[in-house]
């Protein structure tokens, strides 16, 4: 694949919709009536008409936009970066200042988006102008790269001499101050156009992206009856009132607002603030006594109860309990087989069979007669997906019948009863003292020593006892 | 012939003269080539299927504004404001030397994998901010990369068109490129990717314009998902119980949500303006926020079946790259295209918080498998963990 970065392509039109809703901004800047009050600026012995200070940019944005300052310097910074505002004291330094530094709106003519991409036939005239103006005014680079043009476009740089020398004429029956002002503008225009090695270009666009609907996928006949058809199905879908999805993502922000460290902090402490790594210590996969917030997770769905190691293992003795273990051990093998390797399918779902499902097994589960007989159909013919309706129906009858139990029964109750509620550590404990960061020993090595091949680590907490390399300072 | 089954098609009444008289007029036009009738038939094909396809989908957004009894902000009037928001950059990670593109968590909750565009892919500590593994990938603008649920391996790809697994070896001699594993391969470049529930499978997006489900063993295409006009630029797997579906987002403007077992294309949204560039599930399930070029995010409700929410501001003017939920679904974190991290009040509707410290665009953000923090990667070379 070529990077054609000169092509107009997805970059083109991610950068013009940016550069169309800046242009928004400058003309709603110099609105008459709503607009920025301009002065004129002196700039050593000339007035130059219609300038603003960084001052008078920034309070605009504030007010316009009902921002703080921070992000009011932000904006308007961007609007210097792409060019459209330029600095008239200190040129080359495309920078806000949020003073009276004096600053000018770009001309139109000069904007990156009237003539872009900036060609070399241009630049090239506009290097030959300052050399022609004023000799060695250029600087190293821009002395550099005009030599590598003359090379380039060697065969019309009598057009480009031409061209340089027409536009120098022209200016020089200017007024002093008009000439001063397009100079500047010309200056800032290829300041971001043909940016100073080192100097951050802005119209970096990293990878070519295609135009809309590239031709990378055929829209053919096949491709509008998948749509069409994908249509169809959608239309025929029951869909449920907004007011009452709405209303669940409230209850579940709700619900999880106390174990959202990010709102609520973390007990004992947030270790990336305090570099105390007691947090993660008291929630590893396994430990003897989990916290009371995890306990309480198990409680707002299955799901939550089954993805944690502690809580399934605390499910799987309450089932055993009431002799109905083998569908929890069931439904693990079915996800076994879904999300393990290609070639054990077939074993897997052999030894499913023969554990549960066929008659006299040792672990049956109860499975109506319908879905029975479709699994036992697609046996013959064993692939990942085979178990997935038998799985569910257990699944749902877990959920239902054997989950709410558990959350009743004293088990689960004595969980909540005996865990831990941390004690938080404020930060003013540890004020001047830098904590050391202690490594922890990477998951990595957890390989040499996990028996089972279906390639899920025991987690963290049972790897091997070499840490590796020390704190950090 | 034709007119019959085009009028079935449309189920309109067709009348047995009328198509005869149609008929009398086709047959009376001069004579054209046998090649140039079967082109004009197949143009004039495509363009009724195209239209059929434009109006279903007008019909398709009516169906859902039916249903759209109220706002998700009016809702959430009753929910209580949040206070001062206070984060910082609490690590800052130097070690690319080049824009960083793409980075994921592992699940320990504090070690990170990134890649960049000169082609290193590296795993740090986060916390200590060590590096502890670092591989040079043979081509340049590694887009992607994720590390594996066990975390004993990271995948990564990017314009070599694929996807390749790295087993994370603890011994500082190995050459850890030796033992990689090709995975997925793609027509074009691939810009995202995932493991599933397990090491053993992983999902792809390319700049071909589609996704795809690969069994890491074997390197056997498992699925194939269909249905992008466009480069897919992002993906995210479904936290469902029943753990079948992802979403898929590209420069197609278009959110398309698949099944994984038969490769449909279950529901499909175009509501952005712009190329989307991130996709993420809501912590339930029930939802998702995608972040695009056209500067918004937006909110997009499965049961409803309808976008819900847009997170726009008009001082906000450089597109998405990159999005992500909060633990409790509460807050959206955008990365974006001007350096900065817009912090969104999902329910609310409004931004609570906007955070300085990369000097170039944010390529991608994570929160933490925990929540206890996010990572962002930028095209200023560094990562930041921000808590």
């Amino acid at each position: 694949m070529t990077i054609n970065t000169l092509a107009k392509g997805g970059w083109y039109r991610e950068q013009m919709t940016c550069f169309r809703k800046m242009e928004k901004v400058i003309v709603a800047m110099q609105d008459p009536d709503m607009g920025m009050k301009m002065r004129n600026q002196r700039l050593l012995i000339t007035v130059i008409p219609h300038a603003m200070t960084g001052r008078d940019v920034i309070d605009w944005l504030i007010q316009k936009y009902n921002i703080c300052e921070e992000e009011a310097l932000h904006v308007g910074g961007m609007l210097v970066r792409y060019g459209y505002i330029y600095p008239l004291k200190e040129p080359r330094s495309l920078v806000l200042r949020a003073d009276e530094t004096p600053y000018r709106f770009q001309t139109p003519y000069f904007w990156t988006s009237t003539r872009w991409p900036a060609s070399e036939l241009d630049y090239a005239i506009y290097l030959a102008k300052k050399n022609i103006r004023k000799q060695g005014e250029l600087m190293e680079y821009e002395k550099e790269r005009y030599s590598l043009l003359h090379k380039r476009i060697n065969h019309t740089w009598d057009f480009v001499v031409m061209q340089a020398r027409e536009q120098l004429r022209a200016s020089k029956q200017r007024r002093k101050a008009d000439r001063i002002v397009l100079e500047c503008q010309e200056q800032a225009y290829w300041l971001i156009n043909r940016p100073p090695p080192g100097a951050h270009n802005v119209l970096d666009m990293g990878l070519e992206k295609p135009n809309n609907f590239s031709l990378r996928v055929t829209l053919n006949s096949d491709y509008y009856k998948r749509e069409i058809e994908s249509c169809r199905r959608a239309l025929g879908r029951n869909r449920v009132k907004s007011s009452i999805c709405l209303e669940g993502f409230v209850k579940f922000s709700e619900q999880y607002q106390n174990h959202d460290p990010i709102m609520q902090g973390c007990l004992p402490s947030n270790p990336w603030i305090s570099d105390d790594t007691a947090h993660w210590t008291m929630n590893s996969e396994i430990v003897p006594v989990p916290t009371r917030l995890r306990v309480e997770r198990w409680s707002f769905s299955f799901m939550e109860l089954l993805n944690d190691p502690i809580g399934r293992r605390e499910f799987m003795t309450y089932l055993e309990k009431e002799f109905s273990a083998e569908n929890l051990c069931f439904w693990q093998a079915c996800e076994d087989i879904r999300h393990g390797e290609s070639s054990k399918i077939i074993q897997k779902v052999e030894d499913v069979y023969k554990n549960f499902l066929a008659p006299g097994a040792a672990r049956w589960v109860n499975i109506d007669s319908k879905t029975m007989d479709k699994t036992l159909e697609g046996i013959k013919h064993p692939h990942r997906f085979v178990m997935d309706d038998a799985q569910l129906h257990i699944y749902f009858l877990m959920k239902k019948d054997s989950y709410p139990r558990y959350l009743k029964s004293d088990l689960y109750k004595n969980m909540l009863a005996k865990a831990i509620v941390p004690q938080e550590t404020k930060k003013s404990v540890f004020p001047f003292m830098r904590r050391q960061r202690h490594s922890s020993p990477s998951p990595a090595q957890a390989v040499t020593q996990v028996t089972e091949e279906d390639g899920r680590a025991m987690g963290a907490g049972k790897a091997g006892t070499n840490s590796a390399a020390g704190s950090h300072v | 012939m034709k007119m019959h089954y085009l009028a079935a098609q449309y189920s309109r009444p067709c009348v047995a003269e009328d198509a005869t008289r149609a008929e009398k007029i086709y047959m009376r036009s001069p004579p054209i080539p046998e090649m140039a009738t079967q082109e004009v038939q197949l143009n004039e094909t495509l363009a009724h299927l195209k239209t059929e396809s434009e109006t279903l989908k007008s019909k398709l957004e009516e169906e859902r504004a039916k249903l759209h009894d109220v706002e998700l902000h009016q809702v959430a009037e009753k929910v209580e404001g949040l206070g001062q928001f206070v984060m910082k950059t609490r690590r800052t990670l130097k070690g690319h030397g080049n824009k960083v593109l793409c980075m994921d968590w592992c699940k320990d909750k504090r070690r990170i994998v990134s890649s960049s565009q000169d082609g290193k892919v590296i795993v740090w500590d986060a916390f200590t901010t060590n590096k502890e593994h670092a591989v040079t990938m043979p081509c340049t603008w590694v887009m992607a990369c994720a590390y594996a649920p066990s975390g004993c391996a990271v995948a990564c790809g990017g314009l070599d068109n694929k996807c390749s697994v790295y087993p994370l070896s603890l011994d500082k001699n190995e050459n850890l490129a030796a033992k990689k594993k090709s995975v997925a391969m793609h027509t074009n470049y691939l810009s995202a990717c995932s493991f599933t529930n397990s090491d053993m499978q992983i999902l792809t997006s390319s700049g071909d314009g589609t996704c795809a489900l690969w069994d890491v063993e074997s390197g056997q295409l498992l699925q194939s998902f269909h249905g992008h006009a466009a480069d897919v630029l992002c993906l995210d797997l479904a936290p469902s119980e029943t753990g079948n579906t992802f979403v898929s987002g590209g420069c197609d403007k278009k959110a398309n949500v698949w099944d994984m077992r038969s490769g449909q294309c279950i529901q499909s949204f175009e509501t952005h303006e712009s190329d989307i560039n991130s996709v993420r599930y809501y912590p339930s399930g029930d939802a998702f926020a995608s972040g695009s070029d056209d500067a918004t995010c937006r909110l997009y409700d499965l049961r409803a079946d309808r976008e819900v929410a847009i997170y726009s501001k008009e001082s906000i003017i450089f597109g998405v790259s990159s999005v992500d939920f909060s633990l409790s679904g509460r807050l959206l974190f955008g990365g974006y295209n001007d350096y900065t991290i817009n912090v969104w009040d999902v329910l609310k509707g409004t931004r609570v918080s906007i955070l300085f410290g990369h000097e170039n665009r944010v390529s991608t953000l994570r929160v933490s498998p925990d929540g206890t923090a996010f990572c962002t990667g930028s095209w200023d070379h560094t990562l930041r963990i921000w808590a």
